[in-house]
Parts: C-alpha cells; structure tokens; sequence
C-alpha cells in the first residue's frame, strides 16, 4: 500500500519508520493503561534512535563516496560513544568509562581487524561499518552486563571481601570468583544467541542479505561467521573489562572503594 | 590483678595520633590519641554511632584516616605492606563471615595469603584453644552461631597477630554463646599476653572484659580510663 503512495526510497522509509513507531507508541498506551508509564521513555529513545540512525545512514551516505580507511573514524567514534554507554552500568566504580572504552576497542577491534585482515569482513565501507558495528554494540551489551554484575556482587559480598582483606588477602583474590561470575553472565546471552541460531531467530544481517538477493547458503553461513566474531569479540571485552574493573574496586591502600554508601 | 595493671607500664605496642576520618561533610572519627599496652585488651564503647567500629576499621587501614596516624610498635602504619599490616593487626567481626567449605580451610586462609600451609597439628590446636576440638572438617554451613564466631577467631589467630581488634564479637549470638566466647577471648588474652581493641556497645561486658575503656561520643573521645572510672561501678 505504501509503495503505490511515496514514490522515492526516502520518503517511503519515512513513512515505514512512522507506521513502526505508531505501533510500537500503542503498545506503550497499552502498557499505560496497566499502570506501567514508558511514554516519555518510549518516545525519547524512538527519536533519538530515528535521529542517530537517519545520522549514521548520511554519514554512510557520505563515506561511500570516501576513501575506504575512513571507516576506521566511525568504528573508533562508535566504541568512544559504546564505551560511554556501557560505563553507566558500573555505577560508583570509578574508572569505569575508560576500562568500558578500552576493553570495547581491544575486544572488538581485535576481532574486527583481524577478520578484516583474514578477508572474512570485506574492507568495503558498506560491509565493514555495518558488521563492525554489530561486533561493537554486542560487545557493548556484553561490558554493560559484566560491569554491572561485578559491581552488583562486590556490593552484597562487602563483608566477605573485607573479611579476606582483613586476613591479608590480596584485593584481586577476595573478587576472583565474582569476576568470574560476572564474565560468565555476561556471556549468556551471546552464546544462547549462537545456540538458538536460525531455530528461534533468523539475525537482521542474515535477513537484510536474503532481501539483498544474496544465495542463502551463504547468508546463512555468513550470518554463523558474525554471530561467532560476536561471540569472540563479547568474551574478550568482558575478560578485558573485568579483570581491569577489579582493581578500581579498591584504593592504592588495598581498601574496598566500592560500596553501597558511596 | 588484671591485665593491664601488670603490663601498666609494659611497651605501647599501638598509637593514634589525632586520628580522624571525615566522609564529606561528616566527621566520622574526630582526633583520637590514645595508647594500646602489650596485653591489654582495651574496649572501646559509646552509643550507636559513636564511631567504635569507624576507629576500629582505621586501626587495620580497612578504611582510610582523612588526618593524623597510626604507630605499630613505634612506626607510621602507613609505612607497612597493607598486607603484612593487616597480618599483624588481625580483625574478628560481629558477623563471621566465614568462606565456603570446611573449617580447616578457613584457618588455613590468611597465612596461605603468604603461601603459608598450616600444618593439620597446628589446626586442631587452635580448633582445640577454640574450644571445638575435632571441628577441622565440618563444613561451616552446618555450624551454630556460637561456633561460627569461634571459627572466625581461630581463623585470625591463624596468621599469628600482634594485635586482634574485636568488633562486636558476640552481639549476634545469644546469652549462652555470648558468655562462651567471651571468657574464651579472656582466655587467650590471659594465656598469650595477646593485645586486644574491642568494640562494644554493651557496658556490662566491657566492665567485665576490659582492663582500660575508651568511651567515644560523636566521633571523639571523651574519657578514657579504667572501666570503673569511665563507665562507673
């Protein structure tokens, strides 16, 4: 119906993303008319999302016409912003905004570039920002949940780690098991992502090949190859950002900075 | 005659200095000077929020001092490891806060911190100073309370202190237990010559228990002296 009424790709993508957000504001409604209120909250992050991604699709725009190394500046501006996001999870640990920027860029630009050297991810600025992004954002997710986590235990187990402080422990030893647990939780939703692949969920980038006219064999082994790099990539962040995390827990004097209080 | 009278003039083995802490605007612990003896057990009492646990987390360096110092036999504490600090001045909680596993593998913690294995002799020695002889493989979970705290002081006697600080050891136990370890900790204060900072909020027991009394009142100390004089007969 659409189709016959925007003529133009742009207007018609338009018209797509207002129909969408329709949709998902009557849920919101709905919700509300259980006592749950998301409407501010809905309607900020629907428009910021349209505003960041119609800004992403110009500046896409853009570098199509541009030599290829300009993506290296987007991929490094969205792990500086992915950085800054995820941070916001590990609230009163300090530090946490550099050691989520830090463990994002090795994480995910390790297995970026090294896929990108291996020829699993073209150099094409169409391919390369697109997957890139998704290794970023996932390895985002995947900081956010470790780094809350961590701080979530360090804060029920204060008199535990202080206790093993007490006896002379060292500060890395009194949270090594909650580190631990923090890097596994964090990883579960990656690897159910792996494990339920194509029998509960067909991925957007599997998806946007099939439309693109791609062989479907090979969308749907490319889409195992993304959905691995994001695995590797998610392991290394949260391995990355928990071990750098732990030691902000505590001050030069070996005390536990990290409580509830603060 | 108590402890303290017989080392009344013995070595000050632990000095504040003006010691404080201020979190914020809020002065938790307010320029305390004061002198622990070898072998003395000390308490320090007052009302709830007084700051008793405050000083006492200052004195093994849990928490910061925001002004002045503290002197382990004569030095700044600040000059010592954290580590070796809090090996020498050991802490026994209110709350255990035992390690998963057996009791055996709670002793051995702290002095294993140093790569230290505590020969199993050596446990049940302390198990039986402890009063639980034969305990070493009991599985914590499956403790009283009573028994927990006794854990939890064999534990900080495993790594050898200097100095125990108590802090409200037998507030979460009932009368029984509380009566247990409270005449255990005199024990060993009797038996080792063992220097003990005690925090207290229950007057009878620090009339029963203390040689010298610090009593503390918004963060500061405001008389100092033998229980009788401090906390009246």
């Amino acid at each position: 119906m659409l189709k016959s009424l925007f003529h133009t790709q742009l207007t018609l993508g338009f018209a797509q993303a207002g129909i969408a957000s329709v949709l998902a504001l009557a849920v919101v409604l709905l919700a509300r008319r259980r006592n749950i209120h998301l409407e501010s909250d809905a309607a900020i992050a629907l428009l910021r999302g349209i505003v960041q991604i119609v800004a992403v699709g110009s500046i896409l725009a853009l570098l199509l016409k541009s030599p290829r190394w300009t993506s290296v500046f987007l991929l490094t501006g969205m792990i500086i912003a992915a950085g800054s996001i995820s941070a916001k999870r590990a609230k009163n640990i300090p530090g946490a905004r550099k050691v989520s920027t830090y463990s994002i860029a090795a994480g995910a630009g390790l297995v970026t570039a090294v896929m990108t050297w291996a020829g699993v991810i073209d150099t094409a600025i169409t391919s390369l920002i697109p997957v890139g992004s998704m290794i970023i954002a996932n390895a985002m997710n995947t900081n956010g949940l470790a780094l809350n986590r961590f701080r979530s235990e360090v804060l029920a187990h204060a008199g535990e780690i202080e206790t093993a402080l007490a006896l002379g422990a060292a500060p890395e030893h009194t949270v090594a098991s909650y580190a631990e647990s923090s890097i596994h939780a964090s990883l579960i939703p990656a690897i159910d992502n792996l494990r339920s692949l194509g029998i509960v969920w067909i991925p957007g980038l599997m998806t946007g090949m099939l439309l693109s006219g791609a062989d479907p064999l090979y969308a749907a082994i490319y889409q195992f190859v993304v959905i691995a790099m994001i695995l590797a990539s998610s392991g290394l962040t949260s391995l990355l950002s928990t071990m750098m995390i732990r030691n902000h827990a505590f001050s030069a004097a070996e005390q536990l900075v990290l409580k509830s209080s603060g | 005659m108590s402890v303290a009278q017989q080392t009344a003039s013995g070595a000050v083995v632990l000095r504040t200095e003006h010691l404080g802490r201020s979190v914020g605007d809020i002065s938790v612990v307010a320029g305390i000077s004061l002198d622990v003896y070898h072998g003395e057990m000390l308490g320090i009492v007052g009302a709830s929020g007084s700051g008793k646990s405050s000083l006492l987390r200052l004195l093994n360096r849990l928490d910061e001092p925001t002004s002045g110092t503290v002197f382990l036999d004569g030095q700044d504490y600040r000059q010592f490891s954290p580590r070796e600090l809090r090996r020498r001045v050991g802490m026994v909680t209110q709350r255990p806060f035992l390690f998963p596993g057996n009791v055996a593998g709670n002793i051995r913690f702290g002095p294993l911190q140093r790569g230290e294995v505590v020969a199993d002799e050596d446990i049940a020695r302390l198990l039986e100073r402890v009063g639980l002889p034969g305990f070493a493989g009991r599985e914590v979970a499956n403790l009283s309370g009573g028994e927990q705290q006794r854990v939890s002081l064999a534990r900080a006697l495993a790594n050898r202190p200097d100095i125990l600080l108590l802090d409200e050891p037998t507030s979460a136990l009932d009368e029984q237990a509380k009566m247990g370890v409270e005449q255990l900790i005199c024990s060993l204060v009797k038996d080792t010559s063992l220097t003990c900072v005690m925090v207290t909020h229950d007057r009878d027991q620090a009339r029963r228990m203390c040689d010298r009394v610090a009593l503390l009142e918004a963060g500061r100390l405001i008389q100092f002296g033998k229980p009788a004089e401090v906390l009246g007969a």
